[in-house]
């Protein structure tokens, strides 16, 4: 039996396993795929709330919305990480620390 | 108000978008030599906006674009700071030779484009003009951080703040789902009465969604435990950038926190007089002023230990977040009061402060404090007007600063007795704040040679230290022009669509 329940909980889960990703990953690109988790866990929970929730259409419209900024998102930010590796020839985030811890 | 309605009170947005539009067409069109001449476009974009803001009544208020968005006397005031922090901003950059390395033509667009981004955020009443919003306002000012993309230090800057901001906002927006699925609506003006007739059964839920979404906001006004991209960030971006970051997003930021924790965990709507009240369950006012206390102790313990200026004055300004954040659980006119009167007056400090460090690094080439060494003997036009700055960020009468920390102490001490520790904590805080501005002042006039260089900043750059440190002076000399503006724009849209 699938309900509101089941999709709750694979939202929980895909956002913890994204969590998870961003904080022990050391590669920018898996770091920016772990908070992409985030973003469709919190995807999977507007569309199963407004499906099974009894609640009008507007977690659809949200969801889109996300994946559109998601998108927008994820292009200015592997535009970031190809420079990082024009300059410093490797996308790992412990490495550019040039500037003060 | 339907869409085509809407349109009239949307001028001065609108006239923004426009001039994004036309700053980044007319950049094709125009040879790296002459590319300044896009600054002064976007400069001429901004004022006419402001000016269509100006004519636009101040008491209008009402609810745009089928409710997502809403125009009250709050969000105009401030729209007008974001134009005159970009402007500023845009005017800096024409005299940062930083930036002038590089073609700058898209720059000065996606500068406006910030506005575009910010007014959204003071305004927006609908979760998902929030979330719009924010990612506007964020994934601009991710490309305006590693805009010198030659330069290590400007993409490690980037790529910090792109890591740090993509997660805080994924964290958000799965607050904002939960929020969603608890009350049905993502209409802010709807969610107050909807969160306060849940039953006790959804604290914990409830809770978890205000902890995340406070991430969300946390990061934009960049309050402790949400603040480790900035220092790392302030100091490689470019300066007048750095600047620009500590001022105008923090402001939206707060517009956005004090509209969005109102409107939903206050149970009172809150209209002129009436006292408001937390939802009972959520503690949400508990929750800020821990943030608020944690973030000015930990912005000015660690602003002691550093020696370069820009990074100073990166944590000062966590410093400052904290201070305005010690209003916003205080619920009342009084404490919005505090923080709006508190912004203007840090707008104008801290991007003199800012403006002051760009001049010497381009004349002297350092940004290191202790290399400012008989500055104020040298020239003393920079060394007098960074006094006054450092005399306002602390808070020192008689000086605009000192009159925006009285407002937001004397909003605590009214707002009763649960606030006092919090109010002596920020008076602690100011002491120790004091210990690290003066050294910049005792640098500048006790150390080094007395050698005369007399080197004075001329024609724009003077214009802008003037236009920020004349201000810095009279507010705290005569403040009731400000003080009149501020109290007519405390009103926000209540109800009714």
């Amino acid at each position: 039996m699938v309900d509101l329940n089941t999709y709750l909980i694979i939202g929980a889960i895909l956002f913890s396993l994204g969590m998870f990703g961003v904080i022990t990953r050391r590669n920018g690109v898996a770091v920016l795929m772990g908070v992409e988790l985030i973003l469709n866990a919190a995807n999977v929970n507007f569309v199963a709330f407004a499906r099974f929730g009894g609640m009008d259409l507007t977690g659809h419209v949200f969801s889109l919305f996300v994946i559109i900024l998601a998108a927008a998102e994820a292009a200015v930010a592997l535009a970031i990480i190809l420079n990082i590796f024009n300059n410093l020839g490797t996308v790992n985030i412990d490495e550019a620390n040039q500037l003060k811890q | 108000m339907g869409n085509i309605q809407s349109i009239s009170y949307f001028i001065p947005e609108l006239i923004v978008t426009a001039t994004v539009l036309v700053a980044v067409v007319a950049d094709l069109f125009t040879s790296t030599r002459k590319v300044h001449k896009i600054g002064y476009l976007v400069i001429g974009g901004l004022a006419i906006a402001a000016f269509a803001l100006w004519l636009s009544s101040p008491e209008d208020s009402s609810t745009l674009f089928l409710g997502t968005i809403v125009i009250d006397p709050f969000s105009r005031i401030f729209k007008f700071i974001f134009l005159l922090a970009t402007i500023v901003a845009v005017m800096m950059s024409l005299n940062s030779d930083e930036l002038n390395s590089v073609r700058t033509g898209e720059y000065y667009a996606l500068m406006a484009a910030m506005v575009l981004g910010m007014s959204l955020m003071a305004s927006s009443v609908d979760l998902i003009m929030i979330y719009l919003s924010i990612e506007v306002v964020s994934i601009v000012s991710f490309i305006l951080a590693g805009y010198l993309r030659t330069q290590v230090r400007s993409n490690e800057a980037a790529l910090k703040y792109v890591i740090y901001g993509a997660f805080s906002s994924g964290l958000m927006l799965y607050g904002l789902s939960l929020l969603y699925g608890l009350t049905g609506t993502t209409k802010v003006l709807e969610l107050g009465s909807a969160v306060a007739a849940l039953g006790p059964g959804s604290d914990l839920p409830l809770t978890a969604a205000t902890i995340l979404i406070m991430a969300g906001f946390g990061y934009k006004v960049a309050v402790v435990p949400f603040h480790f991209w900035t220092p790392d960030v302030y100091e490689g971006a470019p300066t007048p950038v750095t600047a620009y970051l500590s001022v105008a997003p923090k402001a939206a930021g707060f517009a956005l926190l004090i509209r969005f924790f109102n409107s939903v965990f206050g149970e009172e709507q809150p209209l002129n007089g009436a006292v408001w009240e937390a939802i009972e369950g959520v503690p949400w006012q508990d929750i800020l002023m821990v943030l608020a206390a944690v973030t000015m102790t930990v912005g000015n313990l660690i602003a002691i230990q550093q020696d370069n200026i820009k990074r100073l004055l990166a944590y000062s300004s966590i410093a400052h977040a904290g201070y305005i954040l010690m209003a916003v659980p205080v619920l009342s006119q009084e404490g919005i009061y505090a923080i709006i009167f508190y912004i203007i007056v840090y707008l104008f400090m801290q991007l003199g402060a800012f403006f002051l460090a760009i001049v010497v690094s381009n004349r002297y080439e350092t940004e290191n404090i202790d290399d400012y060494s008989g500055i104020g003997w040298k020239s003393p036009y920079i060394g007098f007007f960074m006094a006054i700055f450092m005399f306002s960020l602390t808070g020192i009468p008689p000086t605009a600063g000192f009159i925006g920390k009285m407002y937001l102490f004397a909003a605590l001490i009214n707002g009763g007795s649960q606030f006092y520790w919090l109010a002596i904590v920020g008076v602690l805080n100011s002491v120790i704040s004091l210990y690290y501005y003066m050294r910049v002042i005792k640098v500048m006039y006790f150390e080094g040679e007395r050698e005369k260089d007399l080197y004075r900043p001329v024609g724009a750059s003077a214009a802008i230290i003037l236009a920020t440190g004349i201000p810095s002076i009279i507010f705290g000399i005569r403040w009731s022009f400000l003080a009149d503006w501020v109290n007519s724009s405390l009103k926000f849209f209540v109800s009714g669509f």
